[in-house]
């Protein structure tokens, strides 16, 4: 089956970046394909490359970043949510003349039509988040 | 923004839940960007609020002292946008003390249970 999958929490305030992880990774190991993975609110901040968590701890951009490595993965970010929260890439940065981008490796920055192709195109569109 | 437009020939029953007070968080807010966005999509659309949801669709809003933007206007603009299904369920408008009059724009009131078998018709299910 082809799943598409909407993040709609921040890393550590919420569990839903976590379970959706682990969702994937299931998924996958079952031979399901991720069409997409969409991230929109507070979920934008998965996708930052500047989050220091304790060593003890799971580091969620990280092992999102990994993920997407292993499996190829496609790591959305919602571009209006990710404006309104500083989530910037190089482009975004030029767009927007900031003074420097945080995105980290794997993740994209797009329009919410990513989030409705993903509706169309997948089988099953999950949500996690409240 | 150039991604936005998809020809997919696909047409999906999409059905956007809105179960969140229009303020105090910005799930309301951000739902109905996601619903503008994906009238450009031409599929077949259904918006339900339910539980507190129902309270986006509260007439007369004004949010000058709280100073965020009242976007609940928009709702009054959904018709141009060709999304014209819009749902509420009546037992959180009961539960609510509210009426069908106190909503800015035409809606059918169902009850949990036909609005249950709409979900279920549905294909696309996003949550808001």
């Amino acid at each position: 089956m082809k799943f598409g999958v909407l993040i709609n929490e921040g890393p550590y305030q919420h569990q839903a970046s976590d379970t959706a992880y682990k969702f994937i990774e299931a998924a996958i190991e079952e031979g399901h394909e991720i069409f997409r993975v969409f991230f929109y609110h507070d979920g934008v901040n998965n996708g930052t490359r500047l989050a220091t968590p304790p060593q003890d701890d799971r580091h969620i951009p990280n092992r999102w970043t990994e993920l997407a490595e292993k499996h190829d993965l496609d790591l959305v970010l919602c571009v209006a949510a990710a404006q309104r929260r500083g989530m910037v890439d190089e482009d975004e940065m030029k767009r927007n003349s900031k003074d420097a981008n945080n995105i980290a490796g794997k993740f994209r920055i797009s329009g919410l039509g990513q989030l409705i192709e993903a509706g169309i195109q997948a089988d099953r569109m999950i949500t996690f988040g409240d | 923004m150039e991604d936005q437009e998809l020809e997919s020939g696909i047409v999906k029953k999409f059905i956007y839940v809105n179960r969140k007070a229009p303020h105090g968080t910005i799930y309301a807010h951000e739902a109905l960007e996601v619903v503008l966005i994906a009238a450009a999509f031409e599929q077949d659309v259904s918006l339900a609020f339910i539980d507190d949801g129902v309270y986006q669709l509260k007439k007369g809003q004004n949010t000058d002292g709280i100073a965020t933007k009242n976007f609940t206007k928009t709702f009054g603009a959904l018709e141009m946008y060709d999304v014209e299904k819009l749902y509420v369920e009546k037992e959180s408008l009961e539960e609510r003390g509210l009426s069908e009059d106190d909503l800015s724009v035409d809606v059918e009131v169902l009850a949990s249970s036909d609005l249950k078998k709409l979900f279920n018709e549905s294909e696309v299910f996003f949550n808001f």
